[in-house]
């Protein structure tokens, strides 16, 4: 065998063996979660608040947390979205081409794209502690927007971006004013913005530590903005962490739970997002 | 050298981007209802002096303009100027079609729609007429409703003509607009721009000799950002007056 054929050869596997590593490993964590979490799952777990002593093993479910974090990722992508979208249309339609101040705030959402979820959690805490807020639903909401922003500013920037210069000028040549070329633009990146838009749920919906001291923890469902709500990965951290084999079960099921909405979500985004790109150029 | 009746005449235009010294002095009437081409090698100029006429040059950051652009008289880069009244007054057609992320209906009744037409009836006639104005008609009256982007690139050029005609231009400007293109296409495209002189003006960025020979009645040569030679495409390919020129025809710069 020649040197190239070689080459050729232990690429082709490394990157075989790469490949089969963390598809394996992602089988892996869904074995884990479903092998531990299905035995412990009964419908009281999805239809139910903890009754009392559900946390030393007695009835109950965690319906609570279901609820409160559907509540908190819906309200956040939400706000988040409503924030993040005119960011992303002052970037690439309102300022100019190679405009220096468009640049800045790329770089300030990257920054606050790579500021770990626990410091947001902190800041939201300092803002409730100024304000004399309680932990509630409201305060969870706006911490993870915080958290989500980015997330959502970037990703839809890097599809608005890719847009070729000609297709607004296209629209601006036929007479169109900037916000009707930004919808242009908009329907141009539907399929863009739903993916952005999966990013953000699940990275709402699975972060604890933003929700920690904003959210708080309750066994009730939030019937108000400022109540303090359950989330499922604070769910899964308190049940966890318990000495009982039976709470501990409970928490691989709530586990499953919440890999089973993201899913959902995932599966739900990549039909919307094919549904909405049959006009794409 | 030129009698006739200019639509856009340009004054003392100078560009800078940056610190570069983009067009240089540049002073030129351009005639009404006729085709002007712009003709010289990449990097001269030429596509920016034809954005500077829809202000689509606005865009860019840094971009510095000096000296008069009118049209009918009204000066393009005057204060009170409203930048989408001048640019509904120019059609545009790019290097490559571009058209918009709808179906082919709709890429047609855009233009219309953001003027004011909310009339079906309406926009059904103008969407027919400017169909069949650049021959696309009877190629897709049977999917008006299915996405743009499903036509050839040759049809979607036809149809971005055909949008910007429907918001009533009165110049048709086009940046090398058959670069895209094969040579049946490119043809079509040029029969109708010969079709559209009657009721338009039309200034063409182009590269290719032989094109700005076939389609236009003026062509001005354009070389590091300043017209070197405009006059009557005959006069000016076989009799160029000034040396560049010759260059540039036979050959000797690209």
């Amino acid at each position: 065998m020649n040197k190239r054929k070689i080459e050729e050869t232990f690429f082709k596997g490394l990157m075989h063996a790469a490949t089969i590593v963390i598809v394996g490993s992602l089988f892996l964590i869904l074995w884990t979660v479903v092998s531990k979490g299905f035995h412990a799952f009964n419908w009281d777990m999805v239809s139910k608040v903890p009754e009392g002593g559900f946390y030393i093993g007695k009835g109950g479910g965690i319906l609570n947390a279901i609820i409160g974090s559907v509540y908190i990722t819906v309200g956040s992508a939400l706000l988040g979205l409503v924030i993040s979208i005119p960011v992303v249309l002052y970037l690439n339609v309102y300022s100019k081409k190679g405009s220096r101040f468009a640049s800045a705030t790329r770089l300030a959402f990257d920054v606050l794209f790579g500021i770990p979820s626990i410091v947001y959690g902190a800041f939201g805490f300092t803002i409730m502690v100024f304000f004399g807020l309680k932990t509630s639903l409201l305060a969870g909401i706006i911490t993870v927007t915080l958290l989500i922003i980015p997330i959502l500013v970037r990703a839809m920037d890097e599809v608005v971006r890719v847009i070729p210069f000609e297709l607004s000028d296209a629209a601006y040549s036929l007479g169109a004013t900037r916000w009707e070329t930004a919808k242009v633009l908009l329907r141009q990146s539907v399929p863009g913005i739903i993916t952005a838009l999966l990013l953000s749920f699940g990275r709402a919906i699975g972060d604890a530590a933003c929700v920690l001291f904003t959210a708080g923890y309750t066994d009730n469902i939030p019937t108000s903005l400022h109540q303090p709500t359950a989330t499922l990965p604070l769910a899964i951290f308190f049940q966890l962490s318990s000495p009982i084999p039976e709470v501990q079960e409970r928490a691989y099921a709530a586990a499953l739970i919440l890999t089973v909405i993201v899913l959902i979500i995932s599966i739900a985004a990549k039909y919307f997002s094919k549904k909405f790109s049959k006009n794409k150029i | 050298m030129i009698n006739l009746a200019p639509h856009i005449s340009v004054k003392n235009l100078n560009v800078y981007i940056g610190d570069a010294h983009i067009l240089k002095n540049i002073s030129i009437d351009i005639p009404d209802k006729k085709v002007t081409s712009f003709i010289g090698p990449s990097g001269c100029g030429k596509t920016t002096l034809l954005k500077t006429f829809n202000r689509l040059l606005d865009r860019q950051n840094d971009v510095r303009i000096e000296g008069q652009v009118l049209v009918d008289g009204e000066d393009l880069y005057g204060k009170d100027t409203e930048v989408t009244h001048i640019r509904k007054k120019m059609g545009l057609l790019s290097q490559r079609p571009f058209p918009l992320p709808m179906s082919i209906y709709d890429n047609i009744a855009y233009g219309p729609r953001i003027h004011g037409i909310k009339n079906k009836k309406k926009l059904n006639e103008l969407v027919e007429h400017h169909l069949r104005s650049t021959a696309l008609w009877d190629e897709v009256k049977d999917r008006l409703h299915s996405p743009a982007t499903r036509l050839s690139i040759g049809q979607q050029q036809r149809l971005c003509l055909a949008r910007g005609l429907a918001v009533e231009p009165e110049i048709i400007l086009g940046d090398e607009p058959t670069s895209a293109l094969d040579p049946v296409s490119t043809q079509r495209i040029e029969e109708l721009f010969l079709q559209l002189k009657d009721k338009y003006t039309l200034v063409l960025v182009t590269h290719i000799l032989r094109q700005a020979r076939r389609v236009s009645d003026y062509i001005a040569f354009i070389y590091m950002g300043e017209i070197i030679e405009f006059g009557l495409t005959e006069e000016l390919l076989l009799n160029p007056k000034e040396q560049l020129t010759k260059d540039y025809i036979k050959g000797f710069i690209s």
